[in-house]
Protein backbone atom coordinates (compact mmCIF):
# COMPACT_ATOMS: atom_id res chain seq x y z
CA UNK A 1 0.00 0.00 0.00
CA UNK A 2 3.03 2.45 0.42
CA UNK A 3 3.42 3.08 -2.85
CA UNK A 4 0.00 3.66 -3.59
CA UNK A 5 -0.16 6.31 -0.48
CA UNK A 6 3.02 7.64 -2.79
CA UNK A 7 0.92 7.75 -5.89
CA UNK A 8 -2.29 9.22 -4.33
CA UNK A 9 -0.81 11.70 -1.91
CA UNK A 10 -3.88 13.49 0.29
CA UNK A 11 -3.11 16.75 -1.29
CA UNK A 12 -3.68 15.26 -4.80
CA UNK A 13 -6.35 13.25 -3.80
CA UNK A 14 -8.11 16.90 -2.28
CA UNK A 15 -7.20 18.94 -5.31
CA UNK A 16 -8.91 15.65 -7.77
CA UNK A 17 -12.20 16.17 -5.37
CA UNK A 18 -11.84 20.10 -5.39
CA UNK A 19 -9.98 20.87 -8.46
CA UNK A 20 -8.77 25.07 -8.39
CA UNK A 21 -9.52 26.91 -11.20
CA UNK A 22 -12.16 24.62 -12.89
CA UNK A 23 -14.18 27.35 -14.98
CA UNK A 24 -13.77 28.62 -18.77
CA UNK A 25 -12.54 31.41 -19.55
CA UNK A 26 -14.39 33.20 -22.15
CA UNK A 27 -12.13 36.05 -21.99
CA UNK A 28 -8.67 33.64 -22.84
CA UNK A 29 -6.78 34.29 -25.93
CA UNK A 30 -5.08 31.20 -25.89
CA UNK A 31 -6.61 27.66 -25.64
CA UNK A 32 -5.92 24.21 -26.29
CA UNK A 33 -8.00 20.90 -25.77
CA UNK A 34 -6.13 17.91 -25.23
CA UNK A 35 -7.18 13.84 -24.79
CA UNK A 36 -5.39 10.50 -23.58
CA UNK A 37 -7.00 8.14 -26.00
CA UNK A 38 -6.32 5.24 -23.65
CA UNK A 39 -8.36 6.26 -20.72
CA UNK A 40 -10.89 9.11 -22.35
CA UNK A 41 -9.48 11.76 -20.21
CA UNK A 42 -10.51 14.92 -21.92
CA UNK A 43 -9.03 18.59 -20.81
CA UNK A 44 -9.31 22.21 -21.78
CA UNK A 45 -6.74 24.51 -20.99
CA UNK A 46 -7.34 28.22 -21.33
CA UNK A 47 -4.93 31.22 -20.87
CA UNK A 48 -4.90 34.31 -20.42
CA UNK A 49 -1.98 36.58 -21.60
CA UNK A 50 -0.66 39.93 -20.71
CA UNK A 51 3.12 40.11 -22.66
CA UNK A 52 4.43 37.47 -21.93
CA UNK A 53 3.10 36.48 -18.22
CA UNK A 54 0.36 34.36 -17.88
CA UNK A 55 -2.25 36.46 -16.01
CA UNK A 56 -4.57 33.47 -16.02
CA UNK A 57 -5.17 29.87 -16.84
CA UNK A 58 -7.84 27.46 -16.23
CA UNK A 59 -9.43 24.18 -17.24
CA UNK A 60 -12.10 21.93 -17.84
CA UNK A 61 -13.00 18.46 -18.53
CA UNK A 62 -12.78 14.98 -17.52
CA UNK A 63 -9.96 12.86 -16.06
CA UNK A 64 -8.38 10.50 -13.45
CA UNK A 65 -7.29 11.62 -10.08
CA UNK A 66 -3.88 12.22 -10.85
CA UNK A 67 -4.85 13.98 -14.28
CA UNK A 68 -7.42 16.15 -12.66
CA UNK A 69 -5.16 16.87 -9.84
CA UNK A 70 -2.45 17.83 -12.34
CA UNK A 71 -3.89 20.46 -14.10
CA UNK A 72 -5.32 21.98 -10.95
CA UNK A 73 -2.13 22.39 -9.72
CA UNK A 74 -0.36 23.55 -12.82
CA UNK A 75 -3.36 26.39 -12.79
CA UNK A 76 -2.11 27.67 -9.35
CA UNK A 77 1.16 27.61 -9.89
CA UNK A 78 1.69 29.19 -12.85
CA UNK A 79 -0.47 32.36 -12.60
CA UNK A 80 1.92 35.43 -12.84
CA UNK A 81 4.69 33.53 -14.27
CA UNK A 82 6.14 34.17 -17.78
CA UNK A 83 6.16 31.49 -20.87
CA UNK A 84 9.54 30.78 -20.71
CA UNK A 85 8.96 30.10 -16.99
CA UNK A 86 6.08 27.81 -17.91
CA UNK A 87 8.25 25.96 -20.06
CA UNK A 88 10.90 25.29 -17.56
CA UNK A 89 8.74 24.13 -15.01
CA UNK A 90 7.01 21.57 -17.21
CA UNK A 91 10.76 20.27 -17.95
CA UNK A 92 11.59 19.86 -14.85
CA UNK A 93 7.74 18.15 -13.43
CA UNK A 94 8.54 15.99 -16.96
CA UNK A 95 12.06 15.05 -15.42
CA UNK A 96 10.06 14.20 -12.22
CA UNK A 97 6.97 12.14 -12.68
CA UNK A 98 9.42 10.32 -15.25
CA UNK A 99 12.11 9.80 -12.39
CA UNK A 100 14.96 11.94 -14.60
CA UNK A 101 15.37 14.03 -11.85
CA UNK A 102 17.68 12.22 -8.85
CA UNK A 103 20.22 14.01 -7.82
CA UNK A 104 19.29 17.35 -8.93
CA UNK A 105 17.35 17.74 -5.64
CA UNK A 106 18.33 21.92 -5.57
CA UNK A 107 16.51 22.27 -8.80
CA UNK A 108 13.25 20.72 -7.75
CA UNK A 109 12.74 23.46 -5.16
CA UNK A 110 11.17 25.58 -7.69
CA UNK A 111 8.75 22.77 -8.21
CA UNK A 112 7.40 23.40 -4.94
CA UNK A 113 4.04 21.61 -4.25
CA UNK A 114 4.43 19.82 -7.13
CA UNK A 115 6.84 17.72 -5.80
CA UNK A 116 3.86 15.57 -4.29
CA UNK A 117 3.59 14.31 -8.54
CA UNK A 118 6.97 12.42 -7.42
CA UNK A 119 5.27 8.73 -6.46
CA UNK A 120 4.30 8.94 -10.34
CA UNK A 121 7.53 8.08 -11.88
CA UNK A 122 6.81 4.59 -9.59
CA UNK A 123 3.67 4.27 -11.89
CA UNK A 124 5.09 4.78 -15.86
CA UNK A 125 1.70 4.14 -17.45
CA UNK A 126 0.55 6.73 -15.37
CA UNK A 127 2.87 9.73 -16.60
CA UNK A 128 0.29 10.49 -19.47
CA UNK A 129 -2.34 11.39 -16.82
CA UNK A 130 0.18 13.67 -14.88
CA UNK A 131 1.30 15.41 -18.12
CA UNK A 132 -1.95 15.41 -20.45
CA UNK A 133 -2.63 19.19 -18.90
CA UNK A 134 0.92 20.35 -19.28
CA UNK A 135 0.96 19.07 -22.91
CA UNK A 136 -2.25 20.96 -23.24
CA UNK A 137 -0.82 23.94 -21.90
CA UNK A 138 2.08 23.74 -24.25
CA UNK A 139 -0.22 23.49 -27.25
CA UNK A 140 -2.44 26.48 -25.84
CA UNK A 141 0.46 28.63 -25.72
CA UNK A 142 2.02 27.48 -28.97
CA UNK A 143 -1.52 28.33 -30.71
CA UNK A 144 -1.87 25.06 -32.22
CA UNK A 145 -5.47 24.41 -33.72
CA UNK A 146 -5.19 20.57 -33.42
CA UNK A 147 -6.09 18.77 -30.47
CA UNK A 148 -3.34 17.53 -29.05
CA UNK A 149 -3.19 13.72 -27.75
CA UNK A 150 -0.59 12.14 -25.59
CA UNK A 151 -0.61 9.35 -27.49
CA UNK B 1 -27.82 -23.80 -6.59
CA UNK B 2 -30.52 -26.85 -8.43
CA UNK B 3 -29.08 -30.06 -8.55
CA UNK B 4 -28.68 -29.12 -12.37
CA UNK B 5 -26.22 -26.78 -11.99
CA UNK B 6 -24.46 -28.53 -9.58
CA UNK B 7 -24.04 -31.09 -11.55
CA UNK B 8 -22.57 -28.97 -14.43
CA UNK B 9 -20.30 -26.82 -12.42
CA UNK B 10 -18.70 -30.18 -10.90
CA UNK B 11 -17.64 -31.52 -14.27
CA UNK B 12 -15.72 -28.70 -15.18
CA UNK B 13 -12.57 -29.15 -13.01
CA UNK B 14 -11.27 -25.46 -12.68
CA UNK B 15 -7.90 -26.25 -11.30
CA UNK B 16 -6.88 -29.02 -13.60
CA UNK B 17 -7.47 -25.87 -16.69
CA UNK B 18 -5.65 -23.86 -14.62
CA UNK B 19 -2.69 -26.18 -14.85
CA UNK B 20 -2.56 -26.02 -18.47
CA UNK B 21 -2.10 -22.01 -18.52
CA UNK B 22 1.82 -21.12 -17.54
CA UNK B 23 1.21 -17.89 -17.08
CA UNK B 24 -1.31 -18.23 -13.90
CA UNK B 25 1.29 -19.11 -11.51
CA UNK B 26 3.41 -15.76 -11.67
CA UNK B 27 3.20 -13.41 -9.10
CA UNK B 28 2.52 -9.37 -9.79
CA UNK B 29 3.54 -7.41 -7.01
CA UNK B 30 4.00 -10.21 -4.91
CA UNK B 31 0.36 -10.97 -5.10
CA UNK B 32 -0.78 -13.82 -7.22
CA UNK B 33 -2.04 -12.78 -10.53
CA UNK B 34 -5.87 -12.12 -10.88
CA UNK B 35 -6.06 -11.91 -14.64
CA UNK B 36 -9.68 -10.69 -15.58
CA UNK B 37 -8.77 -8.76 -18.66
CA UNK B 38 -10.04 -11.69 -21.25
CA UNK B 39 -12.14 -9.80 -23.10
CA UNK B 40 -9.02 -7.70 -24.43
CA UNK B 41 -7.39 -11.33 -24.76
CA UNK B 42 -7.04 -14.47 -23.11
CA UNK B 43 -4.00 -16.47 -21.91
CA UNK B 44 -2.30 -19.22 -23.92
CA UNK B 45 -3.16 -22.90 -22.32
CA UNK B 46 0.20 -25.15 -23.30
CA UNK B 47 -1.06 -27.00 -25.75
CA UNK B 48 -1.29 -24.03 -27.67
CA UNK B 49 2.34 -22.62 -27.18
CA UNK B 50 4.05 -26.18 -27.51
CA UNK B 51 2.32 -26.54 -31.01
CA UNK B 52 3.57 -23.13 -32.25
CA UNK B 53 7.22 -24.46 -30.86
CA UNK B 54 6.76 -27.63 -32.26
CA UNK B 55 5.76 -26.05 -36.06
CA UNK B 56 8.77 -23.66 -35.79
CA UNK B 57 11.21 -27.00 -34.29
CA UNK B 58 10.35 -29.59 -36.61
CA UNK B 59 7.94 -28.67 -39.53
CA UNK B 60 8.24 -24.94 -40.82
CA UNK B 61 7.87 -24.44 -44.19
CA UNK B 62 6.04 -22.65 -46.69
CA UNK B 63 2.75 -23.60 -47.31
CA UNK B 64 0.92 -24.61 -50.88
CA UNK B 65 3.87 -24.29 -52.57
CA UNK B 66 6.97 -27.09 -52.72
CA UNK B 67 6.72 -30.80 -53.09
CA UNK B 68 9.30 -31.63 -50.43
CA UNK B 69 8.32 -32.95 -46.93
CA UNK B 70 8.38 -30.04 -44.56
CA UNK B 71 6.05 -28.14 -46.93
CA UNK B 72 4.06 -30.84 -47.23
CA UNK B 73 3.87 -31.55 -43.72
CA UNK B 74 3.10 -27.77 -43.04
CA UNK B 75 0.40 -27.94 -45.38
CA UNK B 76 -1.40 -30.71 -44.15
CA UNK B 77 -1.00 -29.14 -40.40
CA UNK B 78 -2.61 -25.96 -41.64
CA UNK B 79 -5.35 -27.50 -43.69
CA UNK B 80 -5.77 -29.37 -40.91
CA UNK B 81 -6.39 -26.62 -38.75
CA UNK B 82 -9.10 -25.18 -41.20
CA UNK B 83 -11.07 -28.12 -40.88
CA UNK B 84 -11.10 -27.75 -36.88
CA UNK B 85 -12.10 -23.76 -37.23
CA UNK B 86 -14.56 -25.32 -39.14
CA UNK B 87 -16.12 -27.75 -37.33
CA UNK B 88 -15.89 -24.93 -34.39
CA UNK B 89 -18.45 -22.43 -35.88
CA UNK B 90 -20.30 -25.58 -37.66
CA UNK B 91 -19.47 -23.97 -41.15
CA UNK B 92 -20.97 -25.80 -44.41
CA UNK B 93 -17.64 -26.22 -46.00
CA UNK B 94 -14.36 -25.50 -44.98
CA UNK B 95 -13.99 -23.52 -48.08
CA UNK B 96 -16.08 -20.88 -46.19
CA UNK B 97 -13.12 -21.02 -43.79
CA UNK B 98 -10.80 -17.68 -44.52
CA UNK B 99 -7.94 -17.06 -42.19
CA UNK B 100 -7.41 -13.58 -41.45
CA UNK B 101 -5.70 -11.48 -39.17
CA UNK B 102 -8.33 -11.16 -36.76
CA UNK B 103 -11.72 -10.41 -36.29
CA UNK B 104 -11.08 -6.77 -37.30
CA UNK B 105 -9.29 -7.86 -40.87
CA UNK B 106 -12.29 -10.02 -41.29
CA UNK B 107 -14.31 -6.99 -41.33
CA UNK B 108 -12.30 -4.96 -43.18
CA UNK B 109 -12.10 -7.65 -45.67
CA UNK B 110 -16.06 -7.59 -45.94
CA UNK B 111 -16.50 -4.08 -46.37
CA UNK B 112 -13.45 -3.79 -49.27
CA UNK B 113 -15.33 -6.68 -51.07
CA UNK B 114 -18.76 -7.30 -50.78
CA UNK B 115 -19.09 -3.90 -49.74
CA UNK B 116 -17.24 -2.21 -52.54
CA UNK B 117 -19.13 -4.38 -55.12
CA UNK B 118 -22.20 -4.01 -53.68
CA UNK B 119 -22.82 -0.65 -51.56
CA UNK B 120 -23.59 2.20 -53.46
CA UNK B 121 -24.67 5.76 -53.23
CA UNK B 122 -28.19 6.21 -51.12
CA UNK B 123 -27.88 2.69 -49.96
CA UNK B 124 -27.67 1.96 -45.82
CA UNK B 125 -25.91 0.11 -43.41
CA UNK B 126 -27.48 -0.78 -40.41
CA UNK B 127 -24.98 -1.47 -36.99
CA UNK B 128 -25.74 -1.37 -33.75
CA UNK B 129 -25.05 1.42 -30.58
CA UNK B 130 -23.18 -1.36 -28.91
CA UNK B 131 -20.58 -2.11 -31.69
CA UNK B 132 -17.04 -2.27 -31.05
CA UNK B 133 -14.74 0.00 -33.18
CA UNK B 134 -13.73 -2.51 -35.36
CA UNK B 135 -17.37 -2.95 -36.48
CA UNK B 136 -17.99 0.95 -37.27
CA UNK B 137 -14.95 2.29 -38.62
CA UNK B 138 -14.76 0.21 -41.24
CA UNK B 139 -18.22 0.68 -42.40
CA UNK B 140 -17.93 4.51 -41.98
CA UNK B 141 -14.87 4.29 -44.32
CA UNK B 142 -17.30 2.53 -46.67
CA UNK B 143 -19.99 4.94 -46.49
CA UNK B 144 -17.79 7.98 -46.64
CA UNK B 145 -16.39 5.92 -49.99
CA UNK B 146 -19.79 5.22 -51.57
CA UNK B 147 -22.05 7.99 -50.19
CA UNK B 148 -23.71 5.47 -48.17
CA UNK B 149 -25.24 6.02 -44.88
CA UNK B 150 -24.70 4.13 -41.97
CA UNK B 151 -27.74 3.51 -39.94
CA UNK B 152 -27.62 2.87 -35.72
CA UNK B 153 -30.21 0.52 -33.73
CA UNK B 154 -30.63 2.00 -30.66
CA UNK B 155 -29.99 0.16 -26.97
CA UNK B 156 -32.21 0.23 -23.42
CA UNK B 157 -30.96 1.02 -20.25
CA UNK B 158 -29.78 -2.20 -19.86
CA UNK B 159 -27.94 -2.24 -22.55
CA UNK B 160 -29.67 -4.46 -24.93
CA UNK B 161 -30.85 -3.73 -28.29
CA UNK B 162 -33.97 -2.45 -28.96
CA UNK B 163 -35.54 -4.78 -31.52
CA UNK B 164 -38.32 -3.05 -32.80
CA UNK B 165 -35.73 -0.02 -33.42
CA UNK B 166 -34.12 -2.62 -35.54
CA UNK B 167 -36.69 -3.71 -37.43
CA UNK B 168 -37.79 0.06 -38.20
CA UNK B 169 -34.52 0.94 -39.59
CA UNK B 170 -34.64 -1.88 -42.07
CA UNK B 171 -35.74 -1.25 -45.68
CA UNK B 172 -35.37 -1.50 -49.44
CA UNK B 173 -32.12 0.81 -48.74
CA UNK B 174 -30.69 -1.58 -46.32
CA UNK B 175 -27.81 -3.52 -48.05
CA UNK B 176 -26.16 -5.07 -44.96
CA UNK B 177 -26.79 -5.40 -40.93
CA UNK B 178 -23.28 -5.59 -38.82
CA UNK B 179 -23.95 -6.73 -35.68
CA UNK B 180 -21.78 -8.03 -32.48
CA UNK B 181 -22.84 -11.34 -30.88
CA UNK B 182 -21.47 -10.68 -27.62
CA UNK B 183 -20.88 -6.59 -26.63
CA UNK B 184 -17.37 -6.45 -25.43
CA UNK B 185 -18.13 -3.35 -22.79
CA UNK B 186 -21.49 -4.17 -21.95
CA UNK B 187 -21.47 -8.56 -22.19
CA UNK B 188 -24.86 -8.53 -23.74
CA UNK B 189 -25.46 -11.94 -25.63
CA UNK B 190 -27.98 -10.45 -28.93
CA UNK B 191 -30.38 -12.38 -30.69
CA UNK B 192 -28.80 -13.12 -33.40
CA UNK B 193 -31.04 -15.59 -34.97
CA UNK B 194 -33.89 -13.55 -34.89
CA UNK B 195 -31.83 -10.39 -36.06
CA UNK B 196 -30.57 -12.40 -38.65
CA UNK B 197 -33.87 -13.69 -39.79
CA UNK B 198 -35.80 -10.24 -39.84
CA UNK B 199 -33.13 -9.34 -42.29
CA UNK B 200 -33.30 -12.29 -44.37
CA UNK B 201 -37.46 -11.88 -44.70
CA UNK B 202 -35.97 -8.27 -46.54
CA UNK B 203 -33.17 -10.08 -48.51
CA UNK B 204 -30.31 -8.63 -46.21
CA UNK B 205 -27.55 -10.18 -45.10
CA UNK B 206 -25.98 -10.11 -42.07
CA UNK B 207 -22.48 -9.90 -40.57
CA UNK B 208 -21.97 -10.95 -37.33
CA UNK B 209 -18.82 -9.79 -34.93
CA UNK B 210 -17.90 -12.97 -33.06
CA UNK B 211 -14.74 -11.58 -31.13
CA UNK B 212 -16.44 -11.71 -28.17
CA UNK B 213 -18.92 -15.36 -28.46
CA UNK B 214 -16.48 -17.34 -29.93
CA UNK B 215 -14.59 -18.37 -26.34
CA UNK B 216 -17.73 -18.24 -24.08
CA UNK B 217 -20.90 -19.94 -26.36
CA UNK B 218 -21.27 -22.30 -28.83
CA UNK B 219 -21.44 -20.82 -32.31
CA UNK B 220 -23.29 -22.72 -35.04
CA UNK B 221 -23.35 -20.33 -38.19
CA UNK B 222 -25.50 -22.55 -40.00
CA UNK B 223 -27.80 -22.53 -37.06
CA UNK B 224 -27.80 -18.91 -36.79
CA UNK B 225 -27.74 -18.16 -40.59
CA UNK B 226 -25.67 -15.59 -40.78
CA UNK B 227 -23.86 -14.60 -43.92
CA UNK B 228 -20.62 -13.43 -42.44
CA UNK B 229 -18.95 -14.63 -39.10
CA UNK B 230 -15.56 -13.13 -37.86
CA UNK B 231 -13.58 -13.96 -34.59
CA UNK B 232 -10.40 -13.80 -33.55
CA UNK B 233 -8.15 -16.52 -32.20
CA UNK B 234 -6.30 -14.51 -29.54
CA UNK B 235 -9.23 -14.20 -27.16
CA UNK B 236 -10.13 -18.06 -27.66
CA UNK B 237 -6.65 -19.11 -25.95
CA UNK B 238 -5.07 -18.82 -29.20
CA UNK B 239 -2.35 -16.66 -30.68
CA UNK B 240 -2.59 -12.92 -31.61
CA UNK B 241 -2.93 -12.23 -35.03
CA UNK B 242 -4.72 -14.98 -36.58
CA UNK B 243 -8.30 -15.09 -36.82
CA UNK B 244 -11.01 -16.44 -39.05
CA UNK B 245 -13.63 -15.11 -41.51
CA UNK B 246 -16.98 -17.07 -42.29
CA UNK B 247 -18.68 -16.37 -45.40
CA UNK B 248 -21.08 -17.97 -47.14
CA UNK B 249 -19.71 -19.83 -50.31
CA UNK B 250 -22.24 -17.69 -53.01
CA UNK B 251 -21.20 -14.66 -51.78
CA UNK B 252 -17.84 -15.53 -51.42
CA UNK B 253 -17.36 -16.61 -54.49
CA UNK B 254 -18.94 -13.61 -55.80
CA UNK B 255 -16.81 -10.99 -54.38
CA UNK B 256 -14.01 -9.34 -55.96
CA UNK B 257 -10.53 -10.81 -53.82
CA UNK B 258 -9.42 -8.42 -51.15
CA UNK B 259 -5.55 -8.46 -51.10
CA UNK B 260 -3.57 -9.88 -54.31
CA UNK B 261 -0.68 -11.70 -54.43
CA UNK B 262 0.81 -15.19 -54.27
CA UNK B 263 -1.33 -18.42 -53.57
CA UNK B 264 -4.78 -16.57 -54.46
CA UNK B 265 -4.13 -16.48 -58.01
CA UNK B 266 -4.18 -19.62 -60.58
CA UNK B 267 -2.55 -17.93 -63.40
CA UNK B 268 -1.43 -14.70 -63.89
CA UNK B 269 -0.02 -12.90 -67.26
CA UNK B 270 -0.07 -8.97 -67.52
CA UNK B 271 -3.27 -8.93 -69.49
CA UNK B 272 -5.55 -11.57 -67.06
CA UNK B 273 -4.90 -12.84 -63.92
CA UNK B 274 -7.60 -15.62 -63.13
CA UNK B 275 -8.09 -15.89 -59.31
CA UNK B 276 -7.59 -19.04 -57.26
CA UNK B 277 -10.80 -20.84 -55.83
CA UNK B 278 -12.44 -20.55 -52.59
CA UNK B 279 -10.71 -19.66 -49.81
CA UNK B 280 -7.71 -19.41 -50.89
CA UNK B 281 -8.68 -16.39 -53.42
CA UNK B 282 -8.40 -14.37 -49.84
CA UNK B 283 -5.21 -15.38 -48.93
CA UNK B 284 -3.14 -13.33 -50.56
CA UNK B 285 1.02 -13.98 -49.26
CA UNK B 286 2.51 -15.95 -47.16
CA UNK B 287 0.18 -16.65 -43.85
CA UNK B 288 0.85 -16.61 -40.13
CA UNK B 289 0.99 -20.46 -40.48
CA UNK B 290 2.03 -20.74 -36.89
CA UNK B 291 -0.70 -18.58 -36.03
CA UNK B 292 -2.87 -21.07 -37.56
CA UNK B 293 -1.66 -24.18 -36.09
CA UNK B 294 -1.49 -22.28 -32.75
CA UNK B 295 -5.39 -21.39 -33.45
CA UNK B 296 -6.17 -25.14 -34.38
CA UNK B 297 -4.30 -25.89 -31.12
CA UNK B 298 -6.47 -23.78 -29.02
CA UNK B 299 -9.67 -24.48 -30.84
CA UNK B 300 -9.53 -28.53 -30.30
CA UNK B 301 -8.49 -27.72 -26.66
CA UNK B 302 -11.97 -25.65 -25.93
CA UNK B 303 -13.47 -28.61 -27.71
CA UNK B 304 -11.67 -30.96 -25.47
CA UNK B 305 -12.88 -29.23 -22.57
CA UNK B 306 -16.59 -28.50 -24.00
CA UNK B 307 -17.97 -25.35 -24.72
CA UNK B 308 -20.70 -25.82 -22.93
CA UNK B 309 -19.85 -26.96 -19.91
CA UNK B 310 -17.08 -23.73 -20.34
CA UNK B 311 -20.42 -21.55 -21.10
CA UNK B 312 -22.09 -22.96 -17.83
CA UNK B 313 -19.18 -22.50 -15.64
CA UNK B 314 -18.39 -19.00 -16.66
CA UNK B 315 -22.14 -18.23 -16.11
CA UNK B 316 -21.98 -19.17 -12.87
CA UNK B 317 -18.88 -17.12 -12.15
CA UNK B 318 -20.44 -13.94 -13.52
CA UNK B 319 -23.47 -14.51 -11.25
CA UNK B 320 -21.66 -14.83 -8.59
CA UNK B 321 -19.29 -11.90 -9.25
CA UNK B 322 -23.07 -9.86 -9.98
CA UNK B 323 -23.83 -10.53 -6.95
CA UNK B 324 -20.72 -10.00 -5.32
CA UNK B 325 -19.83 -6.55 -6.37
CA UNK B 326 -24.14 -5.48 -6.18
CA UNK B 327 -23.32 -5.50 -2.42
CA UNK B 328 -20.13 -2.65 -2.66
CA UNK B 329 -21.47 0.86 -2.08
CA UNK B 330 -21.67 3.05 -4.70
CA UNK B 331 -20.67 1.01 -7.17
CA UNK B 332 -22.65 0.68 -10.66
CA UNK B 333 -23.41 -2.22 -13.17
CA UNK B 334 -22.76 -1.30 -16.88
CA UNK B 335 -24.54 -3.25 -18.84
CA UNK B 336 -27.63 -5.69 -16.93
CA UNK B 337 -28.75 -7.17 -20.27
CA UNK B 338 -30.73 -10.49 -19.49
CA UNK B 339 -28.26 -12.61 -21.56
CA UNK B 340 -24.84 -12.12 -20.64
CA UNK B 341 -21.47 -13.59 -21.18
CA UNK B 342 -17.76 -12.87 -19.85
CA UNK B 343 -18.51 -9.45 -19.10
CA UNK B 344 -18.63 -6.96 -16.22
CA UNK B 345 -18.38 -3.63 -16.43
CA UNK B 346 -18.97 -0.78 -13.80
CA UNK B 347 -18.36 2.65 -12.06
CA UNK B 348 -17.52 3.60 -9.21
CA UNK B 349 -19.06 6.76 -7.17
CA UNK B 350 -16.82 9.23 -8.94
CA UNK B 351 -13.56 7.15 -8.97
CA UNK B 352 -12.33 7.06 -12.58
CA UNK B 353 -11.59 4.09 -13.77
CA UNK B 354 -8.24 4.42 -14.69
CA UNK B 355 -7.34 4.80 -10.49
CA UNK B 356 -9.34 1.67 -9.73
CA UNK B 357 -7.07 -0.29 -12.40
CA UNK B 358 -4.18 0.99 -10.78
CA UNK B 359 -4.78 0.23 -7.21
CA UNK B 360 -5.98 -3.35 -8.65
CA UNK B 361 -3.05 -3.75 -10.01
CA UNK B 362 -1.21 -3.40 -7.00
CA UNK B 363 -3.15 -6.17 -5.67
CA UNK B 364 -1.87 -8.34 -9.06
CA UNK B 365 -5.69 -8.35 -10.55
CA UNK B 366 -5.53 -7.28 -14.06
CA UNK B 367 -8.61 -5.57 -15.00
CA UNK B 368 -9.61 -3.16 -18.57
CA UNK B 369 -10.19 0.19 -17.83
CA UNK B 370 -11.06 2.85 -20.32
CA UNK B 371 -13.87 3.12 -22.81
CA UNK B 372 -13.08 -0.41 -24.66
CA UNK B 373 -12.96 0.85 -28.31
CA UNK B 374 -16.73 1.11 -27.83
CA UNK B 375 -17.04 4.95 -27.13
CA UNK B 376 -20.72 4.96 -28.15
CA UNK B 377 -21.62 2.58 -25.76
CA UNK B 378 -19.95 5.02 -23.07
CA UNK B 379 -21.73 8.13 -24.39
CA UNK B 380 -25.23 6.05 -24.08
CA UNK B 381 -24.35 5.67 -20.64
CA UNK B 382 -22.91 8.82 -19.97
CA UNK B 383 -20.17 7.78 -18.93
CA UNK B 384 -16.42 8.57 -20.42
CA UNK B 385 -14.94 5.05 -19.24
CA UNK B 386 -15.84 2.10 -17.04
CA UNK B 387 -13.67 -0.53 -15.06
CA UNK B 388 -14.53 -3.68 -16.59
CA UNK B 389 -13.19 -7.40 -15.29
CA UNK B 390 -14.04 -9.67 -17.98
CA UNK B 391 -13.77 -13.39 -17.34
CA UNK B 392 -12.62 -16.91 -18.53
CA UNK B 393 -12.95 -20.37 -18.11
CA UNK B 394 -9.85 -20.48 -15.81
CA UNK B 395 -11.14 -17.77 -13.33
CA UNK B 396 -12.32 -18.74 -9.88
CA UNK B 397 -15.08 -17.57 -7.38
CA UNK B 398 -11.69 -16.87 -4.99
CA UNK B 399 -10.22 -14.23 -7.57
CA UNK B 400 -13.62 -12.57 -7.54
CA UNK B 401 -13.56 -12.32 -4.03
CA UNK B 402 -10.18 -10.83 -4.36
CA UNK B 403 -11.62 -8.44 -7.12
CA UNK B 404 -14.31 -7.24 -4.35
CA UNK B 405 -11.56 -6.88 -1.65
CA UNK B 406 -9.76 -5.11 -4.44
CA UNK B 407 -12.61 -3.18 -5.01
CA UNK B 408 -13.16 -2.02 -0.88
CA UNK B 409 -9.27 -0.99 -0.79
CA UNK B 410 -9.62 1.54 -4.08
CA UNK B 411 -13.01 3.03 -1.94
CA UNK B 412 -10.22 3.58 0.67
CA UNK B 413 -7.43 4.95 -0.92
CA UNK B 414 -10.32 7.68 -2.01
CA UNK B 415 -12.42 7.59 1.55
Amino acid sequence: MSDLRDLYQDVILEHSKAPRNYREQPAADHKAEGFNPLCGDHFTIFVKLDGDTIQDVSFQGSGCAISKASASMMTQTLKGKTKAEAEQLFTRFHDLVTGRAEGAAGSNQELGKLEVFSGVSEFPVRVKCATLAWHTLNAALEGKQEAITTE
Amino acid sequence: MSIAAKAVSGAFDVERVRADFPILEQKVHGKPLVYLDNAATSQKPRAVIDAISRYYEGTNANIHRAVHHLSEQATGEYEAARATAQKFINAPSSTEVIFVRGTTEGINLVAQTFGRANIHAGDELVVTDMEHHSDIVPWQLLCEDRGAKLRVVPINDRGELIFEEYEKLLGPRTKLVCVTHVSNALGTVNPVREIVAKAHGLGIPVLVDGAQAVPHLKVDVQALDCDFYSFSGHKVYGPTGIGVLYGKKALLEAMPPYQGGGDMILNVTFEKTTYNRLPYKFEAGTPDIAGVIGLGAALEYVEGLGIEKIGAYEHELLDYATAAVSKIPGLKIIGTAKEKAGVLSFTLENIHPHDIGTILDREGIAIRTGHHCSQPVMRRFGVDSTARASFAMYNTKHEVDALVRGIEKVREVFA
